[in-house]
């Protein structure tokens, strides 16, 4: 039915013009043909094409660069093998930002993921004025990262920020925010938490709400108290959801450049790279160095290890996946076991497979 | 529920009360307690805090920052302050202004504008390599912005376009997402029945884009517009490292601020609370489409 109706063969034409000469000619007919099988490509070119410009090309042309030693006046490099790579690697400073770059991820992703989901539990409820509600969390969404970096770094400032001042009118010991390394993770990680928590909660929210609520009826009426409910239903149904948040929170999060770049007036990560990230180092080497060639093996680096981390989120996703849907009693050896029980059996006495096969199928 | 499926004839106010009475109630239709509210409190106050925290200080003079005892009531030295921001040559406020006006509202307008596109052929058009394609597109999203810098910059400075607003512009024309996004819409959004309507009248392919296609992806493709246009607002990465000083995006003329040996935190928040306000606009008049925006993307995506 559709396949006539979208492609006109040119045995259908024929009958066709008998029926409308006017409006379905042979030529027209061919042009439309064309029209229908050409279009479509058409229309997603414009993605691609400025994909292979702005995208696909700058990443092997890094590939290419990451192997030279560039050299900015001729606009050209030589060819040096591995050994811009061999360079990054026996730095100091790219182990300490890699460190940071995951310190602060982790500091950001984890309390992140737990508040947005609490949030999100309340907001949940059958609260009044919901969208006020929904939209407040969402107010520091909209302000630059740039902008949100220069008022925290301005809080969490040694002397006269609000934190301290506030640490100290509670009898507590000021914090090196900008001295010390940890610390400074941890007030880098408070800028990202604050912009991206509103965010992650909406989405988490929406997931919640997918639940459909007589799971929540049968829990009730089994005598779950709303606690238990959230552990035992609301939880184990936000993992794919999860899932999806941690990833993208991986990818973003792996890259931060704005927060650290403007921590403090120099852009440079703090005079012992206390808050020295990957990116920002890629910065500082790129266009503070001006050397190309070992930005360009860094960002190969960089790429790798979110590569990497993204392969690892996959193979952990899946299994919680797996687990989440079949909600097996079972534990995975004796499910093994049975597994192959069932296997010898089939092969003792060569029956029909249909039977046991959701046993063995696996 | 019952009574309204049952009987066809207009609701009586009479019997409004009673409809709502026989409704089964959800299990957590019950409000809940002051606890929630609390909560919900105190999550606004930590959203809206840092906001007052610049008013507090680009409100001051420069000793402000420094001073103990001062007042949780912003002081009268706003406007002063964004006058010096506005008048501080080394920001070029106006031109920072409008330049991210001009880069953000081009590049959301052509991100929608082709994503719509390819996200409609990508659903309702049967072509050669598809699928296939639809995966590579999403496949790219995960590629960092970090990996491209080197030989992007290389390219602009042959061209000689860096310190260009179009340096910034023509990297962001179209979004792996925004195709992904509008293909996700539109396959639900489009009956099949519809498109094969418009090609026995004998609409071009085109044509059935632009009566069918385009007019029901305008909800979505609103929604594509408005993060987009934010998310360019906002970048700061790309735009910091190829424009010039004298020809910066908002973010970069901030970034400016902070610059200085000797750093005025009331002239900083007070820049800071300026360039926020065009986006605080935008929020006060579409922040409920992007709350839905977000809460719609996550159960597609």
């Amino acid at each position: 039915m559709t396949s006539t109706l979208e492609r006109p063969t040119r045995g259908a034409a024929p009958e066709a013009r008998a029926r409308e000469p006017r409006r379905l000619g042979f030529g027209r007919s061919r042009r439309s043909a064309w029209d229908l099988k050409l279009s479509p490509y058409l229309y997603i070119s414009p993605f691609f094409i400025l994909f292979a410009i702005t995208g696909l090309f700058p990443i092997a042309y890094t590939a290419v660069i990451s192997f030279m030693d560039w050299d900015l006046v001729r606009n050209s490099g030589e060819f040096i093998g591995f050994d811009q790579y061999a360079w990054v690697l026996s730095q100091p400073k790219f182990w300490i930002a890699l460190r940071n770059t995951f310190s602060i991820f982790l500091l950001s992703s984890v309390p992140q993921l737990i508040v947005a989901i609490f949030i999100a539990a309340m907001l949940d409820q059958n609260i009044r004025a919901k969208t006020f509600w929904r939209m407040s969390v969402l107010i520091p969404y909209v302000m630059a990262p740039v902008a949100v970096a220069l008022i925290f770094s301005n809080m969490f400032g040694d002397q006269y920020g609000v934190v301290n001042t506030t640490l100290q009118n509670l009898g507590l010991p000021a914090v090196p925010w900008h001295s010390d390394a940890f610390a400074s993770h941890i007030a880098i990680a408070t800028m990202v938490n604050f912009r991206w928590t509103g965010y992650n909660t909406l989405i988490l929210l929406a997931a919640m709400q997918a639940i459909p609520r007589e799971y929540y009826e049968a829990a009730t009426v089994d005598g779950a108290g709303k606690i238990r409910q959230f552990f035992s239903i609301t939880l184990p149904s936000l993992k794919p959801t999860l899932i999806f948040v941690i990833i993208t929170a991986t990818i973003g999060g792996l890259q931060i450049f704005d927060e650290p770049r403007m921590y403090d007036q120099y852009g440079t990560g703090g005079a012992d790279n206390q808050w020295l990230t990957v990116t920002l180092w890629l910065y500082n080497v790129g266009w503070g160095e001006w050397n190309f060639g070992r930005a360009a093996a860094l960002a190969w680096i960089l790429f790798l290890i979110i590569l990497a981390i993204g392969a690892i989120n996959m193979v952990v996703t899946r299994s919680l996946v797996r687990d989440d849907g079949t909600r097996d009693p079972r534990t995975r050896r004796e499910r093994r076991a049975q597994a192959r029980a069932a296997k010898e059996r089939m092969m003792a006495d060569a029956a029909p497979a249909g039977v046991r096969g959701e046993e063995t199928g696996r | 529920m019952t009574a309204v499926n049952a009987a066809p004839v207009p609701i009586v106010e009479r019997d409004a009360p009673s409809l709502a009475r026989r409704r089964p109630r959800p299990v957590r239709g019950s409000r809940p307690g002051w606890i929630v509210y609390a909560s919900l409190g105190a999550v606004l106050l930590a959203s809206v805090f840092p906001f007052y925290w610049s008013l507090l200080i680009g409100s001051g003079d420069s000793s402000t920052i420094r001073d103990a005892n001062r007042s949780w009531i912003p002081g009268g030295n706003f406007f002063t302050n964004a006058a010096a921001v506005i008048g501080d040559p080394a920001v070029n406020f106006w031109p920072a202004l409008l330049n991210s006006i001009i880069s953000s509202g081009l590049i959301a307008a052509s991100v929608v504008f082709f994503s719509t596109l390819a996200g409609w052929a990508f659903a309702k058009l049967r072509f050669r390599g598809g699928p296939w394609l639809l995966v590579f597109v999403v496949g790219t999203m995960a590629v960092p912005m970090q990996l491209g810098v080197v030989p992007l910059y290389i390219l602009f400075s042959e061209l000689g376009w860096t310190g260009q607003l179009g340096a910034i512009i023509i990297p962001a024309l179209t979004s792996a997402f925004g195709v992904f996004w509008m293909t996700q819409y539109l396959r639900q959004a489009v009956p099949d029945e519809l498109i094969e309507a418009a090609r026995v009248d004998g609409a071009s392919s085109f044509r059935t884009f632009l009566t069918v296609g385009a007019p029901a992806a305008r909800p979505a493709a609103a929604m594509l517009g408005l993060f987009t246009f934010v998310s360019a607002w906002n970048n700061f990465f790309w735009p910091f490292i190829v424009l010039d000083r004298q020809n910066p995006t908002l973010p970069v003329a901030l970034s400016l601020l902070q610059s200085n040996y000797f750093v005025d935190y009331s002239i900083v928040l007070a820049g800071v609370l300026l360039s926020t306000i065009p986006l605080l606009l935008l929020f006060v008049f579409a922040g409920k489409q992007l709350v839905s925006g977000i809460m719609q993307g996550a159960v597609k995506g």
